[in-house]
This record gives structure tokens, sequence and C-alpha cells, in this order.
């Protein structure tokens, strides 16, 4: 390839998926990137039974994006043929499996606080001591 | 938001400006100042180099007056050809928009044919007789595929009778497409052919016999058919070092080869295709034929004075450096894509190196400068040896192997990674390179 620049790739991307489709998919990656931040900052901490759970839809996103890319194209796991092959599956897979972790930790995080949330009354009369902190911080990041 | 650093939103914001303006300030000034000219462009052509270098010139020239002429009305992705007549993609992923709307705002589109070139008077006349006269000419026709020099053949054959031709157009391929799954049922005899002429991806016709093979392989009926790729010359490919690969892989998948076979003839109704060899005119019977007709320019460069007179002879190449693409006559002619005179570089994978040379060299001469960049032959095909898996070869003028990406993508490797830019990235590359982008 000749100028094989930033710009080319963005160029080349934005034809393959259309436009709006790709600049959508980068702005959800972000939005949802950018969530999984605000909330590991505000909560202080990476809620490691949340991440844990998370966790466990790795290998689900991993091998949903395997399938994704052969049922996609003309092709199938019989098609690796060299080493790059198995560089590119695997960093397609670490692609599924880390964004479903994070998709997952923000959305059971988001979950969470929507319960905290509609259970507000009752806590407020009867403080629990875990309950206090990440609601004090809710409030104050608000 | 608590998130971001404590910088006053204000000062964030002259950080970014001066970082704007830096990064102005770095590129070069051909890439943010147009040129102004009044230069008349004339290109002749609207398909893949046409296009390109059309999108490419409005952002560098302010004031010319840019016309193309083709009559053409929708532009063709010719690299999926070969993926129509495999039947992994339908006719429709070959028609690729209207020419017009691959064209920038600025340009004139004349939808007819050049009929003549007068280099001397610097005129073109089209067949509906209008003259353009112009200071500036790119000829960027493309080539003509002649399928009148086999003699009886014709396109209604194709599909039906065990005849497939993929070079003939989207219908055709996808009529191709039908006459090989057929042949994948039945088995029999499949003779793929390639023309004793340049031609535009070369690698189109070997794609093809790997294809036909692998069809019928999975469709379990390999032990049942002969494959026979006839090859116009002693080589299997150009490049020494992709011919004996491709030697080498027909060897373990069982495909015969025959050298220096050029198909002349068919019969259809006795199905025999008749070749021109050293020893004389040999005839094999067939069940499944490819046919890849003898190419030559088209017809209006064949009658202007443009083309080599010692070189390719029947075939009337434009006579251009092999490196500027300039006339050699006519330095105010250039010519890109198949149409141009130079050894290999009928891709559009060259087109894409061909299109920044040409436009240099001629916005430096509205400038009264030299041109800077050469074209070094660059020409690639990603060679498809099975569903799924192809070979992404890139070489230059001198049989050297160009890889994009070395020590990443070996080239002469059967890879998964080639078959995916193959399938998913060639198209939105080559759209790209139509807008100028790539
Ligand atoms: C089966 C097949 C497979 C291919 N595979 C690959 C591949 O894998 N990779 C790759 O890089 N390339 C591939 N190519 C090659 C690629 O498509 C061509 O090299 C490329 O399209 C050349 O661009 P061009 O502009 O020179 O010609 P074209 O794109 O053919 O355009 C020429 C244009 O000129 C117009 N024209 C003709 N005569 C006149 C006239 N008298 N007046 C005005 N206009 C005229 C035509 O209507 C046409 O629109 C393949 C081609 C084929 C057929």
């Amino acid at each position: 390839m000749k100028e094989l620049s930033f710009s080319t790739f963005l160029a080349v991307f934005e034809e393959m998926f259309g436009r709006e489709l790709f600049w959508g998919l980068v702005a959800a990656a972000l939005l949802v990137t950018l969530v999984f931040v605000v909330m590991v900052v505000r909560e202080r901490r990476l809620e490691s039974r949340r991440f844990l759970r998370a966790e466990l839809t790795a290998p689900l996103g991993a091998v949903l994006a395997m399938a994704f890319v052969f049922w996609f194209t003309n092709s199938g796991p019989a098609n690796i043929g060299g080493p790059i092959d198995w560089v590119i599956l695997a960093a397609i897979a670490v692609a599924g499996g880390g964004g479903l972790v994070m998709a997952s930790y923000v959305l059971m995080g988001l979950m969470r606080r929507r319960r905290r949330a509609r259970a507000m009354p009752a806590a407020d009369q009867r403080p629990g001591p875990g309950a206090a902190r990440p609601l004090a911080n809710f409030k104050k990041a608000a | 938001m608590s998130v971001l650093p404590a910088v006053p939103r204000r000062d964030a914001l002259r950080l970014l400006a001066g970082g704007l303006a830096l990064a102005a300030a770095t590129q070069p000034a051909s890439a943010t100042a147009p040129v102004r000219s009044s230069a008349r462009i004339v290109v002749l052509g609207a398909g893949a180099a046409g296009t390109a270098i059309a999108n490419r010139l409005v952002r560098r020239l302010d004031g010319a007056s840019i016309t193309l002429v083709d009559k053409r009305r929708e532009h063709l992705y010719q690299p999926g050809f070969s993926l129509v007549a495999a039947g992994l993609k339908p006719a429709s992923y070959v028609v690729d928009g209207r020419t017009r709307d691959w064209l920038p705002a600025g340009v004139r589109l004349l939808e007819d044919e050049a009929a003549e070139i007068d280099p001397e008077a610097r005129r073109v006349t089209t067949r509906s007789g209008t003259a353009l006269d112009y200071d500036f000419l790119i000829v960027a026709t493309g080539l003509e595929l002649n399928w009148g020099a086999i003699e009886g053949f014709s396109l209604e054959l194709v599909g039906e009778n065990g005849i497939g031709a993929l070079y003939a157009g989207p219908e055709y391929a996808e009529r191709t497409a039908r006459a090989v799954h057929a042949f994948a049922q039945k088995g029999g005899t499949a003779i793929l052919t390639r023309p004793n002429t340049e031609m535009k991806c070369a690698g189109a016709p070997i794609k093809h016999t790997f294809l036909v093979e692998d069809i019928v392989t999975t469709a379990g009926k390999r032990d049942d058919a002969e494959i026979v790729y006839c090859s116009n010359s002693k080589v299997l490919f150009s490049v020494p070092i992709v011919s004996e690969k491709v030697r080498m892989l027909f060897g373990e998948r069982g495909i015969g080869t025959r050298y220096e076979h050029v198909l002349k003839a068919i019969d259809p109704a006795r199905r025999i295709a008749v070749f021109d060899t050293p020893e004389g005119k040999k005839e094999l019977g067939y069940d499944y034929l490819h046919v890849v007709p003898p190419m030559r320019a088209p017809e209006v460069v064949r009658n202007s004075p443009l083309p080599w007179a010692d070189k390719w002879k029947g075939q009337y190449w434009v006579e251009v450096d092999q490196q500027t693409l300039r006339h050699r006559r006519y330095p105010e002619i250039f010519a890109i894509g198949d149409v141009a005179g130079v050894p290999k570089g009928k891709t559009a994978a060259s087109v894409k190196w061909q299109v920044p040379v040409v436009e240099d060299h001629l916005v430096a001469q509205i400038q009264g400068r030299e041109g800077r960049e050469l074209y070094n032959g660059y020409t690639s095909c990603p060679l498809i040896t099975r569903v799924g898996r192809a070979m992404l070869i890139e070489f230059d003028y001198k049989d050297n192997l160009t890889p994009s990406f070395p020590g990443v993508i070996a080239p002469l490797e059967e890879l998964w990674i080639s078959w995916l830019m193959k399938e998913i990235a060639l198209k939105p590359t080559y759209n790209a390179m139509l807008r100028g982008l790539a």
C-alpha cells in the first residue's frame, strides 16, 4: 500500500461500514469505555466481585467475536494458515472477550445503582454500613 | 467532572488550538493551498483511474476546468468479479453505484465516448461530435476485451454450456458461477486459459483455477474431475518466484498444467477447445472451459498516434515513460491504469500508486517545477488459493516482491488474513482510492 497513514485507515473503515455506522460503533465503544472509567473513578475502585462476575462473560465474548468474523466472511477455522492468522484470531478473541467484560461490568454497575436508587427511602431510614459511601459518592459526582 | 485533570477550560482550549496550528504548519504546503490554474484538463474514462485522478486534481487545483468523458453509467468494481464467479457474492456486489456519484462537484462528466484524439491540435472529439480542447490530457480508458478473437465463441454461450467468462462483466461472472457449480456436480475435465497478451489482473485466471478446484473438492467430486491450467508461455506467472510457488501449489492440489497453449477457437457443440501451441494446433475436450480473451487498448487509442510503435504489437498500449507515466512524445499527455504502456501494472492496486505520480507531475508542470514522484511498477494481486485463503502478492518492475507488511504478512504463504483483505478490505480500500483518499 502506498499511503498507509491514519487518515487512509479511517477512510477505509468508513467505506467498510458506511460513515454513520462506523462512527456510531466508535462512539459506542468510547461510551462504554468512558462509563467504565467514570464508574471506576467514582466508586474509587474496581468492584472485585462485580468484575469477577463480568469476567465470566469473557469466553462467551471471545467465541462470539470469532464466530461473527467467520460468519460474516466466507471462511472458517480450517482456513487459519500461518502465525499471523493466529495472532489476528487471538486479537479478535481478546477484543470480543474484553469488550463484553467491560460492557457487562458497566451494565451490572448501572443495574445495581438503579436498584439502590429505588431502595433509597428504606436505606435512609436504616443506613447499612456498606450503603452509605457509594451513595455519598454518587451525590457528589452528580 | 472530577475525572478531568484540573486544567482551566480556557487554557485547555488554547492548548488544543495551538496543537492544531502546529499540525497545520507542519503539513506540506501542497496539501493545504490549492494551486491556482486555468488549465483545461480532459480525462478519458471514469473507471478506477479516471475517477481517482479527478478527485485528487479537484483538491489540488483551483480554477482548472476538469472534464471526464465516459458513457458507462455504472461503476464496476472489477476485482470482485472473481468472487462473483465462484458464487460467493451476487452480481450486485460489483456494481459499485453510478459513475457520476463517485465524481466530485466541480468536474464535468460527458456521458459520451471519446472517438478521436488529435495530439497535435490538442483536441478530443466525442462520438456525438463534441470537440474538447485541452491543455492536459489523461488517458484512462482501460482496455478492450477482444472476444471476437476466439473463433466460435460468443457471450451468449456463457453459463449454460460448460463455458465461463468472468472477465465479461457482473452478469457473466454470475453465469460463470452457474457453469462452475454445474461442473462441480458432474465432474469431467475443466480447462482454464489465459490470453497471450498483457492483461488486467494476470492473477485472476489462476485464482479461478484454484477456486474451481476447491469448489469441486467441497462438492465431493474431486476424484471425478481433471483440472488443467493452460498458460500462454513457458511459466505460470510473469514474476519467477510467484510462478514457482504457483507451480508447487498446483502440484499439491493435483492441478495439471499445459505451457504455451493459447486458446484460438472453440466448438461448443462438441465441447472442444482449439489451442495454438509450438507444435501446431491442439484440441482439448472440456466439460468446463474458462475463456479469457486477448486484450488491447480501446479503439480510440488504437486509431490515435499515442501507442508504442515497436512494443506490444497489436495491443496498442500508450507510449509513456515507465516512471512518470507521461507520454514520451506529447508531454501534456499522461496515461494511467490498464491502457498505459508499461510492463506489469494492470491492476487497481497499481492505479493507486500511479495516480499520485501523475497528479504530482501535472501540478508541477502547472507550477513550472519538476515533478518528483516516480512509479516503480507496483502491482498487487491477492492470489486466492481456496475459499478462505489467499497469498498477498505484491511486486514491481524488477520482479522484486514488495510486501506492504514485511515480516508480518508473508507474501508467498496461503493465509486467512490475506483472504480477509481480499474479501472485506479490498473494496473499501478501492472505494477510498476512487474518492482520492487512499
Ligand atoms: C476479473 C478481474 C479481476 C481483477 N482483480 C483485481 C485484483 O484483485 N486487484 C486489483 O488491484 N485489480 C484487479 N483487477 C484489475 C482492475 O479492475 C483494473 O486494473 C482497473 O479497473 C483499471 O482501471 P482503469 O481505470 O484503467 O480501467 P477501468 O476501471 O476498466 O475503467 C476504464 C473506463 O474507461 C471507459 N472508456 C473506455 N473507452 C472509452 C472511450 N473511448 N471514451 C471514454 N471512456 C472510455 C470505460 O467505460 C471505463 O469506465 C481485476 C480485473 C478483472 C477484470
